[in-house]
């Protein structure tokens, strides 16, 4: 048992952090620490930019293959870049759900053509992609979609109609992946489609959803008979479930560990605005405090254990925590961060509604337990997948 | 970065798990709970001679095996898991740290000797010094030789001890120049071993009050000019950690346990497995498991890069820290659902959770609870002009 990375991705963790210090300024100083989770609305064209300052420089991709221009690089590489990265302040990267989610589906299950056709775009930080699963009716249970794919005989292409929710980023995308029913039959997992579709065509109608903190990083996205080419369907009509969970499996793993550096940002603010304004003076602050500490150190190495592999193969339950577990800990840390703050904590920066970063963490985080799996959902599956609990009954529909 | 157990580390655990499964049954544990010294003499002669466990930590030139802490972890999170009465935490993860840590060459040779022959070996300190010394030894060192006298309280296994390291503090002397340790015989004369009654009844815990004992000055611990005060905080850590991993070991069996019993149990004609209720509770029981689990090795890691110099006692005492703080709760968490999943027979004598619950609150406040550890994370934290 290893706690320590080997020298060489040692020397390639300053060869990242190097780069980092010499072209996260200047024109990009203003974003920096900015873009992430709850703030992914800011600074989209310096972003952009960013991204394809990037990809020129190949820190883009660089788990995929080389074939595609990625770097092939191993785990630990994978997660030095984003512990660098996130300590670097990188901002929020406005390509990871075509570099984390699309590219890796498409690898894996795309055809040669369909990876020609989209691969290169998301390595050279050009083409932004958005996530179309969620419904207003299809949450949790996301086998529940009720948006429609009509196969147009006569032009040869698939209709699109209905409507996604909670599409981030989604007036900022050239393309969007949507599961829809191709089969008006078939109910749950069967009968289902995974599409690519181009946003920038006149079928396709955006509108951001305000959130609490007063602004709008989500949308909703209506797609009335929009257009999708049939070389744009990854794996047959029917099989779109399949591919749609594929893609949910790339989304657990390296990035994590850069998120745990954001996490590591956010604590040490605390730790220095408990120090500067007397709270740490507070037996029980300091108490909640060394309780994050504690929470976030051990995320980590939760996270190395599921990174190194389980032993003998067995199934690896310490992956299947993980969303609950940070989660939680991250929405106590807005908590914690207002009981820092004190009285302070309720006033903004400006008029109208302008939140600092810690008040804007500490509303936001409370999407953390129900995105990507509600808390609920999840303690399901632990209790399903990981102790062998009866699953829940299901409803008629 | 290979953050998991080698090959041999697997060994090793599965070796374990099958000798203490075996060996340390419900009843086994229930029958060693009446013997006086609270486990079974023959048993310990076996793992002490067969298994040879006490050696895990020792160096091979000094005749162990030469394993670290690791090892000596993923043995006691078996140990801990079936409730095993013996007096192995003592000797192997109390005492040896002690004596390689504090103790001279020539010392080291001696004891370590006498615990690989099978003696039983223990620590007469128990507690973190958060709030201040508790130590209630004094050692009255004149030109004519050394007197102990004083108290010392909760000493694990000190019934059945062959010899202690004792914590004594200076006549006179005060802060931590003062704090020497001190080999000590159980038949030193002046010496009575006191057994204290224990909620937990899995694990003994004695009294050692010392009369004016005479000691020579080649029984105190290493040499006169070492600052024993920082070298026993960072015994105290190593014992933590070991701690950590029984208590790991019992948090998983307090789990595993109480799903078996609710897959059985069938109320309004489904298992009670079945409700929602019920399996959200053993999802939080599991994320606390394999959390404390994933704090405990890499504590164990850091505790092996201390033992051969390669990090200081300040990242120790924040991973013991860490570890002690986070698997205290998680053991009496787990524990405590345990009851609550076996429903009335869980408050029964017959069923085992209330022996997993007894543990996990004596392992709880032993060598300093939850929130002492965080508030030594906070001073590191919070009141020091370095940070972490």
């Amino acid at each position: 048992m290893k706690l320590r990375f080997s020298a060489s991705d040692e020397a390639f963790r300053v060869e990242i952090a190097n780069w980092l210090r010499d072209n996260l300024c200047g024109e990009f100083e203003s974003i920096r620490f900015r873009g992430g989770p709850g703030d992914e609305h800011s600074f989209v064209e310096e972003r952009k930019a960013w991204e394809r300052k990037l990809g020129e420089a190949g820190w883009t991709c660089i788990g995929w293959p080389h074939d595609w221009g990625g770097r092939a690089a191993s785990i630990e590489q994978q997660v030095v870049f984003n512990e660098e990265y996130a300590r670097a302040g990188g901002p929020g990267r406005i390509g990871h759900i075509g570099e984390t989610l699309m590219g890796p589906t498409l690898i894996a299950y795309g055809s040669e053509a369909q990876k020609a056709k989209y691969l290169p775009s998301i390595r050279s930080g050009d083409a932004i992609w958005c996530q179309g699963y969620s419904e207003p009716s299809a949450g949790s249970d996301l086998a529940n979609v009720k948006t429609k794919a009509v196969f147009d005989e006569q032009a040869q292409v698939w209709q699109i109609t209905g409507q996604k929710v909670w599409t981030s980023l989604a007036h900022e995308s050239q393309y969007c992946f949507v599961v829809a029913r191709t089969d008006p039959q078939a109910k749950g997992h069967k009968g289902l489609g995974f599409f690519m579709l181009d946003m920038h065509q006149p079928g396709v109608t955006i509108r951001p959803i305000e959130q609490l903190t007063g602004t709008s990083e989500f949308n909703e996205v209506f797609f009335d008979s929009a257009v999708c080419s049939v070389e744009d369907i990854v794996g047959k009509p029917g099989e779109g479930w399949q591919v749609a969970m594929a893609l949910l499996g790339f989304e657990r793993g390296v990035s994590t560990l850069g998120q745990q550096m954001l996490f590591q940002n956010e604590f040490n603010d605390i730790v220095q605005l408990a120090k500067s304004n007397g709270a740490d003076r507070d037996p029980m602050l300091r108490q909640r405090i060394a309780e994050a500490h504690i929470g976030l150190r051990i995320m980590r190495y939760n996270t190395l254990r599921v990174l190194s592999g389980s032993d003998e193969g067995e199934l690896q339950a310490e992956g299947m925590i993980y969303k609950l577990y940070w989660s939680s800990w991250h929405r106590n840390l807005g908590k914690l961060a207002m009981d820092v703050m004190g009285s302070d904590s309720e006033i903004l920066d400006a008029e109208p509604y302008e939140l600092n970063r810690l008040q804007s963490m500490f509303l936001f985080t409370r999407a953390d337990t129900i995105y990507g799996g509600t808390n609920q959902i999840q303690r399901n599956l632990i209790a399903e997948r990981a102790l062998g609990m009866p699953r829940e009954p299901r409803g008629n529909n | 970065m290979e953050f998991k157990f080698t090959d041999e580390q697997i060994m090793i655990r599965d070796t374990a798990e099958a000798f203490v499964s075996e060996v340390s049954t419900s009843a086994a544990v229930r029958s060693a709970m009446l013997e006086p010294a609270g486990y079974d003499k023959d048993l310990w002669r076996k793992i002490s001679a067969d298994m040879f466990w006490q050696a895990l930590p020792i160096p091979e030139a000094l005749g162990g095996l030469g394993l670290g802490y690791v090892e000596l972890a993923a043995t006691l999170e078996q140990t801990g898991r079936f409730l095993l009465c013996s007096p192995l935490m003592a000797t192997a993860a109390f005492a040896v740290p002690a004596i390689r840590l504090a103790a001279s060459e020539e010392q080291q040779a001696l004891y370590l000797e006498r615990i690989l022959e099978g003696q039983v070996a223990t620590l007469a300190h128990a507690g973190i010094q958060t709030h201040g010394s508790q130590i209630n030894v004094q050692a009255n060192i004149t030109d004519q030789g050394v007197g102990l006298n004083g108290i010392s309280r909760h000493v694990l296994n000190g019934q059945s001890a062959d010899f202690f390291i004792v914590a004594a503090e200076e006549t006179f002397a005060s802060g931590e120049q003062g704090i020497s340790l001190w080999f000590v015989d159980r038949d030193t004369q002046g010496l009575t071993i006191k057994s204290l009654p224990t909620m937990d009844q899995t694990r003994r815990l004695a009294e050692l009050q010392c009369d004016n004992l005479v000691l020579s000055p080649e029984q105190r611990v290493g040499a006169v000019a070492q600052c024993q005060a920082q070298l026993l905080n960072s015994i105290l850590d190593l014992a933590a950690i070991a701690v950590s991993a029984e208590q790991v070991g019992g948090a998983q069996q307090s789990l595993d346990i109480s799903v078996a019993y609710i897959k059985e149990r069938v109320q309004f004609g489904r298992t009670i497995a079945s409700y929602q209720a019920i399996k959200h509770k053993c999802a939080d029981m599991m994320l606390k498991a394999e959390s404390a689990r994933s704090g405990l090795y890499y504590a164990a890691c850091i505790a092996d890069e201390f033992l051969a110099g390669a990090c200081d006692a300040e990242t120790l005492a924040e991973a013991a820290s860490i570890s002690k703080a986070y698997s205290s709760e998680a053991f009496f968490f787990n524990a405590g659902c345990g009851i609550q999943l076996h429903g009335g027979v869980g408050i029964t004598s017959e069923y085992d959770i209330q022996l997993y619950f007894k543990r996990a609150k004596a392992l709880e406040s032993f060598l300093g609870n939850a929130s002492e550890h965080r508030e030594r994370l906070a001073k590191q934290l919070l009141d020091s002009e370095v940070s972490l």
